[in-house]
């Protein structure tokens, strides 16, 4: 029987000379009817680029393909090579035949149209729908993807609705007229992790009840393992393993393969925390930061000169310690407070309430005892200074002055983060990612600080980066007796690099303790909701629940205060909030 | 509509700010109205005869009393007298403001309707000759100045076809049309050119941004044809930049154009300003930069007006 889809040596190009810049180069693969394809690698692979030449957006966006044939069965049997389609007939096809869902879905829809507009124009494309009918569908359509409220919610504009909620307009519209494929390009991604278990779940239900066939692009191999059927794994615009899904991830062949699978963080229950530089029991050590009562609200007013009508409780009482060479994780998800924490600790946004104390801080010059190292690094170093004035800067920030021992110092820790000696009079640009985020740590590590603060600083890498960054780190902390204050929502990369985890949810810690025994025997609800969400390798065959439960609002009215936590024990440090 | 009424609100505040730097600004400038009005023969004035006249139009009081009285007289709806045209201030201002709004509507119908059509096209045809073409053409009208592109049509029209634009006595609009037109059409080519070379850059530019955004990419998903993306999808986001562009062009245009003016020997507000002002005619010039500076004010509550009605994620009077 012939496949729905059939690529056979894909080739596609760029620039004014396609064949000369491939950066897919010869991929073949088939999709039969209601299979689910995973294509699995890190940027630059050519996955993407791949998934986009098969609806042919790819024309779009300066890419040609130089060489192969996509065969797609159409409803009436007869095959068709997208490869060599004209334009109209694609527009035929793209909507109606080949449906689409990206990775952004807040920058993915028109922020000028009504999401209404925008189900229904697909209708309106390819089934000739208008008016009042269109409408219906539309609504309907919203429904399908369980969208509560429906009709309301068809005259809203994109920036009314949460990520989550558009990711799921835009399933709806990618599936209003019944595809037969859907391509799902890393569509996850940019969303919160329980909202990402929602979306998996939600687009597993919908293959059951559509019988259609998916392709789903993503970096993360995890993530595929309770929806696929087949995995291809691409690498520098090659497929260099495909086949079931169990046999790749139980046997991989090539080195890559196993590399992804052996090398790269996996969430592993608890059972991949660090050995090394537990909590001692002695506890006369003085802390290296210790955070008491932290509280963090932003004003709401009406207008400039009226009076706050009340505030938005972004940190409402957060305390913990920090010991020197202890990482502790404070993780959440987008909108709990754990950034607003990390920059209170820093100074760069005020705290209402609370107070800080940095542990033994030396008097001396050029220290600083606390720093930071940011998301993303390619916004967070000035493209125009050289190394050598971007790693200078903090010094001078401090009052110091660049002579021999700054330099001396420059170049040990340029050293000790594993880049060249000839980076120093070199610029950010002519770095990779992982490289660019061993220059921010090389800058943070320049004031000799006592705790570094790293907000989601490995989260913008490519997995198997983010692998040799945090080996790093730990390398580092052991050496410097750092004390890190690992913010993220990435519970894979927690598990490797976090002594102890603070669950953070709507500005309050709601559990605290051991890394092992907080993923491993979760207390409080929403620590268990958030690591169920996880998605992993070895609970593959477990079911995704969908639970819909929102983040409540972080607006209060003036004068509110919460109510005093009271804790529960759990041996150890390990410890939940009490929940009502 | 609360906004707008605040947004009103601080109108009074900034015209008295404008009002205080142009009443201080032209009593800074050298020389006085009797002199300018009477030219050479203000020599032949005796001391006596000056005061005389000096005190006539006021000028012999401090500057604060003289700003006190004309202000005071703003507030009842009297902005003074012409010095040189001996009518009410306003009553000059407002003879004079159809003919500048005409020209200024026209220029702007021309420029949106030349420039949008041509920068979309350039930007659906990036790098292509067609988009190079019209590079090139907003190139030269952006820096062709006014007074060549006028006088290069107007030697064109007389000694090619032997035309020549239709001078003489202005024509209002509600009296002879079709002279009126004839009268304006020139001059608002003119003005309108550059105006359309800028609206045609920046209609470019904000389209080939949009182009590559996402939701651009999501429409063409749908299977939307080329010409839905362009008009339906990427058009209502690239205005905003259109649209500001517009307003600061229309306002500036409000105040009149003197040098076109001038060329077609038009009597527009742009050549009154600049007669009052080599005329010392303090209370004209007074009257008219609070009239343009009440204009712009005007233009760009519309211009705020039009960013909401364009984009629904732009709310007025948040912070």
């Amino acid at each position: 029987m012939t496949p729905l889809l059939s690529v056979s040596d894909l080739r596609v190009g760029f620039g004014r000379d396609p064949r000369a810049n491939e950066v897919v180069r010869g991929v073949s693969f088939d999709v039969a009817d209601g299979e689910t394809l995973a294509i699995v690698g890190e940027s630059g692979s050519g996955k993407s680029v791949t998934a986009l030449s098969i609806n042919r957006l790819i024309d779009f966006g300066g890419g040609r393909i130089t060489g192969g044939a996509i065969g797609l069965k159409r409803a009436n049997g007869t095959v068709l090579d997208l490869a060599g389609a004209g334009e109209a007939q694609l527009t035929g096809i793209r909507g109606a035949e080949i449906g689409m869902i990206f990775q952004e879905p807040m920058t993915s829809l028109n922020p000028v149209l009504t999401i209404g507009t925008q189900i229904e124009e697909s209708f309106r494309l390819h089934r000739g729908l208008t008016g009042r009918q269109a409408t219906v569908a539309a609504r309907d359509a919203l429904d399908r993807v369980r969208i509560p409220d429906a009709a309301r919610r068809l005259k809203y504009t994109p920036n009314q609705l949460s990520g989550g909620m558009l990711q799921r307009v835009m399933i709806a519209i990618a599936l209003a007229c019944n595809p037969r494929l859907l391509i799902a390009d890393e569509p996850t991604t940019a969303l919160d992790v329980t909202v990402q278990a929602q979306i998996m779940a939600l687009l597993a239900e919908l293959k059951r009840e559509t019988g259609m066939s998916v392709i789903f692009i993503t970096h993360d191999i995890g993530l595929v393992a309770g929806i696929a059927d087949k995995v291809m794994v691409m690498q520098n615009g090659q497929a260099v393993e495909q086949g079931e899904l169990n046999q790749i991830l139980d046997s991989p062949r090539h080195p890559y393969t196993q590399h992804l699978l052996r090398d790269v963080p996996h969430f592993a229950s608890g059972r991949a925390t660090r050995a090394d530089g537990r909590r001692e029991k002695s506890e006369n050590r003085q802390p290296a930061l210790k955070v008491d009562g932290l509280v963090v609200r932003f004003p709401l007013k009406s207008n400039f000169f009226s009076r706050a009508t009340g505030a938005v409780h972004a940190v409402d009482g957060v305390d913990f310690d920090l010991m020197p060479g202890e990482t502790l994780a404070i993780v959440g998800e987008s909108g709990s407070g754990k950034s607003t924490t990390a920059k209170a600790v820093l100074g760069l946004v005020r705290s209402t309430r609370g107070s800080f104390s940095v542990g033994n801080a030396p008097a001396e010059r050029n220290v600083r005892p606390v720093q930071m190292v940011f998301q993303n690094p390619y916004a967070s170093l000035n493209p125009r200074l050289t190394i050598e004035s971007i790693l200078a800067e903090p010094v001078i920030a401090a009052g110091g002055r660049v002579d021999t021992a700054t330099r001396a110092r420059m170049a040990s820790l340029l050293d000790r983060v594993g880049l060249p000696m000839n980076s120093l009079q070199r610029y950010p640009y002519e770095f990779s990612g992982g490289q660019r985020q061993r220059l921010c740590i090389a800058r943070a590590l320049m004031l000799n600080p006592s705790v570094v603060v790293l907000d989601e600083a490995v989260s913008a890498l490519d997995v198997s980066v983010q692998a040799k960054v945090l080996e790093l780190l730990v390398n580092l902390q052991r050496e410097y007796g750092l004390a890190y204050l690992f913010i993220s929502h990435d519970m894979a990369v927690v598990e490797r690099i976090a002594h102890r985890i603070a669950v953070i949810y709507a500005g309050q810690i709601v559990e605290i303790g051991d890394a092992a025994s907080v993923l491993s025997r979760p207390r409080h609800s929403y620590t268990r909701k958030l690591i169920s969400a996880v998605p992993a390798i070895d609970r593959r065959h477990e079911h995704f629940e969908i639970d819909t439960r929102q983040v409540p609002s972080l607006v209060r009215p003036r004068g509110f205060e919460p109510t005093p936590a009271r804790w529960e024990r759990f041996g150890g440090d390990h410890m939940a909030r009490v929940e009502a | 509509m609360n906004y707008l009424l605040r947004r009103l609100a601080t109108f009074p505040l900034v015209l008295l700010g404008v009002s205080i730097l142009v009443f201080v600004a032209i009593r800074m400038v050298p020389g006085d109205s009797i002199t300018a009005m009477l030219g050479t023969e203000a020599g032949l004035l005796t001391p006596a005869q000056r005061d005389a006249l000096a005190a006539y139009f006021g000028i012999d009081q401090p500057w604060f009393i003289q700003y006190w009285r004309w202000i005071g007289g703003i507030a009842h709806g009297n902005f003074g007298i012409s010095v040189t045209y001996g009518r009410p201030v306003l009553d000059v201002i407002l003879e004079r403001f159809p003919l500048t709004l005409e020209l200024a509507l026209l220029s702007m119908i021309i420029a949106l309707a030349v420039g949008m059509p041509a920068g979309i096209h350039a930007a659906t045809h990036n790098e292509k000759p067609s988009d190079l073409g019209v590079r090139i053409v907003a190139m030269i009208g952006q820096s062709t100045p006014s007074f060549v592109l006028g006088l290069l049509i107007i030697y064109t029209l007389s000694a090619g076809f032997g035309v020549l634009p239709a001078m003489g006595e202005f024509a209002p609009l509600w009296q002879d049309p079709l002279r009126n037109l004839s009268q304006l059409i020139l001059p608002a080519i003119t003005l309108g050119f550059a105006f359309a070379a800028s609206v045609t850059r920046i209609a470019r530019s904000a389209m080939l941004d949009v182009l590559s955004d996402d939701y651009v990419r999501t429409a063409r998903s749908k299977g939307a044809s080329a010409r839905s993306v362009i008009w339906r999808h990427a058009l209502p986001n690239a205005l905003i930049p259109v649209v500001t562009l517009s307003g600061i062009e229309f306002g500036y245009l409000l105040g009149g154009a003197v040098i076109v003016e001038q060329i077609y020997a038009l009597p527009g507000l742009g050549r009154m300003v600049l007669d009052a002002i080599l005329q010392r005619d303090y209370a004209l010039v007074q009257g008219a930069v609070l009239f343009i500076a009440f204009n712009f004010m005007i233009v760009n509550l519309l211009v705020d007006l039009a960013y909401v009605a364009l984009d629904p994620r732009i709310r007025l009077g948040e912070q």
